[in-house]
């Protein structure tokens, strides 16, 4: 089974291909942020050198957000469009748990975290477990304080990875148990891992109502929505 | 077999504001299928286009429009010549789905990848009538965009004038809404106008300049202030009339100054375009106008074809084609990307 992956989520850009267990290609690229101009050259290059055509592809696994709203829409865009042209399985995971997923220690707790702004996070809690992330507290865009007051309770060793860094303080101030030190390396999506365990997992049912996991309204549905309780929202978009 | 026996056939993409549309053209003036998704009911919940909710609506509708738009053309991916998408101008979150999605299938199928011009798209579904026939002269008007386009020879664009501040679609939206009509409002608006008459004599800006720019924001301006003070006042205004005085005003200005312009740069072809070339008021006065300028035909782009869909994206990619006009796989979205601007202007 040849595998794409791909997580454009945040500031990296990642991408990797397998076949079956073995990774063939893999870049990870931090130095720009311009996923909309080079996600696609990457995967070009990346199918080159493995010597592979679009159509070897069997799966496309895809970090699917929380994350940059932009990064997540051209990882999810490019994903689904190629699943769904050529025909082949997408497979969606989070980019949280793609993070968590760098953290080789079985029975560790792993707390992958974005920088959202304003003291708020996308965060989750996962435990790795016959070495996948396995959530323990759900993904979700929240302040910073309550997340780590959250996974204080476990009062285990927690490994905190992605910008983590920028809550330093307050990490230390509010989590009393260890917190392992991390390599820059592992704040940085790995797809290829993710593309090893995407292999397992099943596909997306609907690839052509498949979105990106933004975990947050925009400002103005939220506002609508507050204004508008019980209105269905479902159906916006009409074929003409 | 000769090239000019075999059919060509492009796949098109427009995702630049809130509709998403594929098509698929043959020989760039034969429409297989146009599959639009409109997002209109959505942005009025908000009374106006929200840009992120835009592009997430893309994001649910672009594969599906693919779907369809082949099943219908009853192509698949082998028949196709090129692909091709609207890169600019227009929202950049919106305009990164439908360049992304077609990126991914050229890349995908090894089929060329055509960047087009938006505003290009507008002027060219105008081939859905008839061939353009060169020079020709496009006013284009629509929500964003006013502007009178010089076309010397085909894939030739030269801007000559444009507006100043608010597009024409723009002011119908704001005075729309003063009425109460919902967004978009020129259909409303236009309606109105034909049931009413100019009784409030509102300005026409730069009828009397020397160039061909337009500009509206004071004839906004002078509607608001009209009905503010009627507000006040507690008098109510006749809405047919204020539809009928503001309509009057803006195609007075459109009419006058491409009526000019034909004067300075004679065409054979005037092409009328964008979304508020729906406007029946406008058609029937440039088609009006148009019999005293001898030599030039008005050409109004289909009235189904006026507001944004990817048939005229494939209308003009096939002109692209033919001139190689390609885009490699990082070609990105360009939100303020315009024609150049007239390089021997006549004035
Ligand atoms: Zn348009």
């Amino acid at each position: 089974m040849k595998i794409l992956a791909i997580d454009t989520s945040n500031r990296p850009l990642s991408v990797a291909v397998l076949d079956d267990t073995t990774v063939l290609a893999a870049i990870t690229v931090t130095v720009h942020q311009k996923h909309a101009e080079y996600l696609l050259p990457e995967i070009e290059r990346l199918l080159g050198m493995a010597d592979l055509q679009p159509t070897d592809l069997d799966r496309v696994v895809v970090a699917a957000g929380p994350g940059s709203y932009t990064g997540i829409r051209i990882a999810v865009t490019t994903a689904k469009t190629l699943a769904a042209t050529l025909g082949i399985d997408l497979v969606a995971v989070s980019s949280l748990a793609t993070l968590a997923a760098n953290v080789p220690v079985e029975g560790a707790l792993v707390a992958p975290m974005f920088d959202a702004r304003n003291q708020n996070v996308f965060a989750g809690l996962y435990r790795i477990q016959a070495g996948r992330p396995q959530p323990v507290i759900a993904d979700a865009h929240t302040n910073v304080t309550a997340f780590l007051q959250a996974v204080q309770e476990y009062a285990e060793p927690i490994w905190f990875l992605g910008d983590a860094e920028h809550f330093d303080e307050l990490i230390h101030t509010t989590v009393s148990a260890a917190t392992p030190r991390v390599s820059p390396w592992l704040n940085l999506p790995q797809v290829a891992t993710i593309g090893l365990l995407g292999r397992d997992l099943a596909p997306v049912k609907d690839v052509d109502r498949f979105v990106p996991n933004y975990l947050r309204l925009t400002q103005a549905e939220a506002e609508w929505r507050a204004k508008n309780p019980g209105e269905d929202n479902t159906s916006y978009v009409e074929k003409v | 077999m000769s090239p000019t026996e075999k059919r060509n056939l492009i796949l098109a993409f427009e995702s630049s504001c809130d509709e998403t549309s594929v098509a698929v053209i043959e020989d760039g003036h034969r429409i297989l299928s146009n599959i639009v998704a409109t997002q209109i009911k959505s942005h009025q919940r908000f009374g106006g286009v929200v840009p992120e909710v835009a592009s997430r609506h893309h994001i649910e509708e672009v594969t599906l429009c693919i779907k369809d738009a082949l099943s219908e053309a009853q192509v698949g991916y082998d028949d196709l010549d090129a692909v091709a998408v609207t890169y600019g101008p227009g929202l950049v979150g919106a305009l990164l789905i439908g360049v992304t999605a077609a990126k991914t299938v050229a890349f995908a199928h090894h089929l060329p990848l055509i960047p087009v011009n938006h505003m290009a798209g507008h002027i060219y579904a105008a081939r859905y009538v008839e061939p353009i026939e060169f020079p020709a002269m496009a006013l284009l008007v629509s929500g964003g965009h006013t502007e009178l386009v010089y076309m010397p020879a085909e894939n030739q664009f030269e801007i000559i004038g444009e507006t100043r501040d608010d597009a024409a679609g723009e002011a119908y939206d704001k005075v729309g809404r003063v009425m109460g009509v919902n967004y978009p409002a020129g259909k409303t608006v236009d309606e109105w106008a034909h049931q009413g008459h100019d009784t409030f004599h509102f300005p026409r800006a730069m009828e009397t300049d020397d160039n061909f720019d337009f500009s509206f924001s004071g004839l906004k301006s002078a509607f608001i202030n009209t009905t503010h003070h009627a507000d006040q006042i507690g008098e109510t205004l006749d809405k047919h009339d204020l539809a009928a005085s503001f309509q009057q005003a803006v195609v007075d200005v459109l009419a006058e100054k491409t009526l000019r312009a034909l004067k300075d740069y004679p065409v054979h072809q005037l092409i009328l375009a964008g979304g508020v070339a729906a406007n029946l008021g406008l058609r029937e006065r440039l088609d009006h106008d148009l019999e005293q300028v001898p030599g030039t035909r008005l050409v109004k782009a289909p009235l189904k074809l006026c507001g944004d869909n990817a048939a005229m994206i494939g209308a003009f990619a096939e002109v692209a084609y033919r001139h190689h006009v390609f885009a490699d796989a990082t070609l990105n979205a360009d939100p303020s990307l315009e024609f150049d601007w007239v390089e021997n202007p006549v004035k």
